[in-house]
């Protein structure tokens, strides 16, 4: 057995020694270096750009502008191409612009021989401008009057949803209900993977190959070629490793620009290095979302009504749009029972970085608000979170009527049986209530909803290719990505576990390359352990078939007595073994009578979806006159169905938990309310927590077996960065009776709030 | 790569200065930690650069036969933590300079740097103000010896003239002995962080240890440069142990600071953190000192 195992990752020893390689370890020889000029307001037009003084800089080699490219307007989304056009991907990109609609939009392009060059070269393109007003906040950019981004999109509305169920007026007027009317905030955060969007282009043969750092070469390939406005198969996609992504590398981010400048240099390399700063400002963003919930709810807890206004912070270019706000609409409607419901959600056009997929796609922004709601209905009914919650949730054996997903397994009551009992719940509760100190404690908790893939909103689909070699071993080929998070492990493990060899014997091709790779939508959602193991499946069955034909006609023996077992062909009753694998392969291979290339290839069109539930338990402590909360100590657990491998899972916890307690307490984009430039996008201004910051983080499992899904796995990749940030609000309200209705928490905020509230 | 035209890389001090002398527009390059980052940002582009960073001379911390304790710039903070000198009569320098920037910074970083570079957050500033440091400067017309509260002029302005190097950071032994102190940097993470405040006090107790004999604090980012709370300390000096001086102390401090309100934080929220350094920096150097409080 090789699934259930915490293997070591296939890919440990060369990344840790430093042989594992990224798009900057093979830059091709003479690679030029591309630099972006870019906007210096925040909205208007590109009247000119004088480069002559760039020019004269030694070492330039082409200076491109706004006013050179292809007006071909391409989506930067990485979901799956749709032929049908009014489920395709907003078109409002191209690769450099001359209306320019945030503080740091691509005006032009400098390619010279070094960095140092390009980057004087840049600094001396002179460009000159027509300014418009901007507007940053997306509630001001609805209103009438307020400057205008983009024409086709009036009151800067990308999108607006609206859904309800129940009667509503019939439900509110049930006499003696509560009602609880609250406004929520979440901040413009970005997803700091350690290694920057890169990518470098050249040309071969006529064609251009990209090698860049992206979650999803099979779809950059499709907006390279459409931003190129060149047949698809000119184009190649080549994705070696990559230093993390949480959704920014689900964008097609400057491969199509990389692409075009190779064009306008023969052929040459080029190469784009984000710096982190253009990372954090110009690559994407997550979306920050305000809220409005109302709940009526009766004395005894029961949720009778419930309301969602939704206005979603799109940035300057449509990117995945409103697919975020709307994935939270989901989650809100799901997760709590009621008699009649109702949302209203806006994207909303702003001039600031482009909001694109950030890891839980939607799920951080409406948990905090959903969560904080929930905590304070609790406090209002002086009644115990946990129960409040449990009266509530989701029954057991609900069917999503739309995707008919189903909810198996009491997963919301097994996790936080195990949550409570890791934090105390019940004896701190108690402990932490009436505490008057400069320095209190508190605990608190937030569950989640999730889903696994993206079925039916879009295509779920991934392509699987295993080769036999001749000593028993296997190449794993296949579309989904290794972006840091130990996907080909996971998928050795159970190419291993379906073909019947041990994992060592299966080398997982890590690099994705378009012109070889099987098909594969890529890394996004927490989709890839779910559909590519049906793929995995699926094809290792097909391997395992073939190998056990040819076994048949070499042992004599019919196929249904055969097996693989460890890399051996068995005797099915007796377990005798009668060759191994590299022998038949061997002998496959090279017969002169039946020779035959071992090999298996299959799609797997993958139509179910699986809900992967959990919480989060934290206990905080709170000084009061320094402004500052400590997190003691949190939890995540999760019902993620089977685990492949507990200790890759374990670190999959520990990764979502901490961008949780960076995204409740210090992570924030700020912008200059005069210019709309970024103050903070750096390292050093942008609080990201450091190590000393965090508290041991606990992550346990439930493992409710999914039906849906080959190995019993669902969604784990996003949900783990879902549940903290209103685990530790609530452990804040808890300590000091102060509700904190925006995130993130800083001492800033906590300064504010305790002064409102007299404590301070 | 750094964008910068030429490094004149120095043999000595006279050297160095000699150099300085040659190449008026060059700026002097320690260990780098914060120049480079300029470099890297574009807002210093194709300097000319005068190395002094293989200058051992200028390295080590040490007592002098008068009981002045001698730090040499070059010195980095990590040589500067680990100094049995400093473990030893100034913990409280190694605990700010321990808070600076990780590992790497503190292993390259250089106290002299720290100081040259006039930034009010700049960790090592409030001690050595609260410590009542002396600067010793050397340049083409020798050697001046100049307070450090008075070489601050202004946010990243200091008082080296063409050509000068800091040579020596001087501490009288008039100034240490029988002194404790506490440092506390407020800041949004616990580590790899910029100070919104800091603030350094150290006091001196009675032989009884009832009462404050003397009470130094300084504090850094409160205003354009790192600054003494002169008020605060008159509130202090030859007053009770006791939370009441504690808190007339803190008080008194408000007084002397005038903090700005930028994106970074607010006056209000910097003037209320102060008055709480203030008066935990003091709580725990009485308690160093021996002192106890009720």
């Amino acid at each position: 057995m090789s699934v259930g195992k915490s293997v070591t990752r296939v890919d440990a020893v060369d990344k840790v020694t430093g042989m594992a390689k990224y798009t900057a370890d093979i830059f091709p020889p003479g690679t030029l270096s591309a630099k972006i000029v870019r906007s210096t307001i925040a909205h208007g037009r590109v009247l000119s750009i004088d480069t002559s003084e760039a020019e004269k800089v030694p070492g330039v080699v082409k200076i491109v502008t706004c006013f050179d490219v292809p007006k071909n307007y391409f989506p930067t989304a990485g979901h799956p191409w749709s032929t049908d056009p009014a489920h395709q991907d907003v078109a409002d990109r191209l690769m450099l612009t001359d209306r320019v609609r945030f503080y740091g939009d691509d005006v032009a392009a400098v390619i010279a021989t070094d960095d140092i060059a390009a980057a004087r070269a840049a600094r001396l393109c002179k460009v000159e401008y027509e300014e418009y007003p901007f507007v940053l906040d997306q509630v001001e950019a609805m209103q009438e009057g307020a400057p205008q981004l983009h024409e086709a999109y009036p009151n800067n509305i990308l999108a607006h949803t609206s859904d309800s169920w129940g009667d509503w007026e019939e439900a509110v007027s049930e006499p003696g209900l509560l009602c609880l009317d609250k406004w929520y905030d979440t901040p413009v955060v970005q997803h700091c993977h350690i290694e920057n969007h890169v990518c470098c282009a050249y040309m071969e043969g006529g064609r251009v190959t990209v090698i860049s750092s992206t979650q999803i070469p099979h779809i950059v390939r499709r907006i390279v070629g459409q931003a190129l406005g060149w047949p698809w198969g000119k184009v190649r996609i080549i994705k070696p490793y990559i230093g993390g992504g949480f959704g920014n590398k689900q964008d097609a981010l400057y491969e199509p620009l990389c692409a075009y400048l190779t064009t306008v240099v023969g052929g040459r390399p080029v190469k784009i290095d984000m710096s982190r700063e253009e990372t954090f400002t110009c690559s994407r963003v997550r979306h920050a979302i305000r809220y409005r919930l109302v709940t009526y709810f009766r004395r005894d807890g029961t949720f009778v009504a419930r309301s969602m206004e939704e206005y979603s912070k799109q940035g300057a270019y449509a990117s995945h749009g409103h697919s975020i706000a709307a994935k939270a609409t989901s989650g809100f409607a799901q997760l709590y029972k009621c008699k009649a419901y109702k949302f209203d959600a806006y994207t909303v056009f702003t001039n600031t970085p482009v909001a694109g997929a950030m890891r839980a796609y939607g799920m951080p922004q409406v948990t905090f608000a959903m969560e904080s709601h929930i905590e304070d209905i609790a406090v209002m009914l002086g009644m115990d979170p946990i129960q409040l919650r449990k009266k509530n949730l989701m029954d057991v054996g609900f069917v999503d009527d739309f995707a008919g997903t189903v909810n198996h397994y009491d997963s919301h009551g097994q996790c936080i049986q195990k949550g409570s009992g890791y934090i105390g719940w019940e004896e701190k509760r108690r402990k932490y209530r009436n505490q008057t100190g400069p320095v209190r404690r508190g605990v608190g908790m937030s569950v989640f909803w999730y889903n696994t893939g993206v079925w039916p909103i879009s295509l779920e689909v991934s392509a699987c290719r295993m080769v036999l070699n001749q000593d028993g071993s296997i190449q794993l080929m296949i579309g989904e990505t290794e972006i840091g998070q130990g996907a080909d492990t996971v998928f050795a493990q159970m190419a291993a576990e379906t073909v019947g060899i041990p994992v060592e014997k299966v080398h997982v091709a890590s690099t994705q390359d378009t012109d070889t790779t099987p098909f594969g939508l890529g890394a996004y959602a927490s989709r890839q352990t779910y559909v590519g193991g049906m793929a995995i499946k699926q094809t290792g069955e097909m391997l395992k078939s073939k190998i056990l034909r040819h076994a048949s006609k070499l042992s004599g023996l019919p196929e249904n007595m055969l097996d693989i077992k460890e890399g051996k062909i068995v005797h099915k009753e007796t377990g005798q073994a009668l060759m191994n694998l590299g022998e038949l392969a061997t002998h496959v291979l090279y017969s002169l009578e039946e020779s035959e290339h071992i090999a298996a290839e299959s799609t797997y069109q993958c139509k179910s979806n699986a809900y992967s539930f959990g919480c989060s338990f934290a206990e905080v402590e709170v000084d009061i006159p320094m402004c500052r909360v400590k997190v003691l100590n949190i939890v995540n657990v999760h019902d993620c169905g089977t685990l492949i491998n507990p200790k890759l899972a374990e670190a999959q916890v520990h990764g979502g938990m901490s961008m949780a307690l960076g995204y409740a307490l210090g992570e924030q984009l700020l912008f200059d309310e005069k210019t709309g430039r970024p103050l903070n996008n750096n390292f050093l201004d942008y609080k990201i927590p450091t190590a000393i910051d965090h508290p041991d983080l606990g992550a346990d499992f439930v493992e409710n077996p999914e039906p849906t899904s080959p190995f019993g796995t669902k969604a784990l990749g996003e949900p783990p960065a879902v549940p903290g940030a209103p685990a530790i609000r609530n452990a804040i309200l808890h300590a000091t009776g102060v509700a904190i209705d925006n995130i993130p928490m800083t001492p800033h905020i906590l300064f504010e709030r305790f002064k409102e509230e007299g404590l301070i | 790569m750094f964008d910068f035209e030429v490094l004149y890389e120095a043999r000595s001090v006279s050297n160095a200065i000699e150099l300085l002398c040659q190449h008026p527009k060059a700026k002097i390059i320690a260990g780098g930690s914060d120049l480079l980052i300029k470099i890297r940002e574009g807002k210093e582009t194709g300097l000319e650069l005068v190395s002094i960073f293989t200058l051992d001379e200028l390295r080590g911390v040490s007592i002098k036969e008068d009981g002045t304790l001698c730090i040499l710039p070059l010195t980095s903070f990590s040589n500067v933590i680990k100094s049995p000198v400093i473990q030893e009569n100034f913990g409280v320098l190694a605990q700010a300079l321990s808070q600076a920037g990780g590992p790497q910074i503190r292993n390259i970083a250089t106290i002299g740097g720290n100081i040259c570079n006039g930034v009010t957050s700049a960790d090592s500033a409030s001690t050595l103000l609260a410590w009542d440091a002396r600067l010793e400067l050397t340049g083409p017309s020798g050697v001046r010896l100049l307070h450090i509260e008075d070489f601050y002029l202004g946010a990243g302005k200091v008082d080296l003239k063409p050509a000068e190097i800091l040579t020596a950071i001087l501490i009288k032994k008039e100034s240490y002995s029988g002194y404790f102190g506490h440092f506390i940097k407020y800041s949004m993470r616990r580590a790899m962080d910029i100070a919104t405040i800091g603030c350094s006090v150290n006091v001196k107790l009675s032989e009884d240890k009832k009462a404050i004999s003397d009470a130094r604090i300084a504090f850094g980012v409160t205003g354009p440069v790192p600054r003494r709370a002169p008020t605060a300390e008159a509130a202090a000096r030859g007053k009770a142990v006791s939370l009441e001086t504690v808190e007339e102390f803190a008080a008194a401090a408000q007084a002397d600071i005038n903090p700005r309100t930028s994106w970074r934080a607010t006056r209000e929220f910097r003037t209320h953190i102060a008055k709480e350094m203030a008066k935990w920096a003091l709580i725990e150097s009485i308690k160093l000192a021996g002192g106890e409080l009720q």
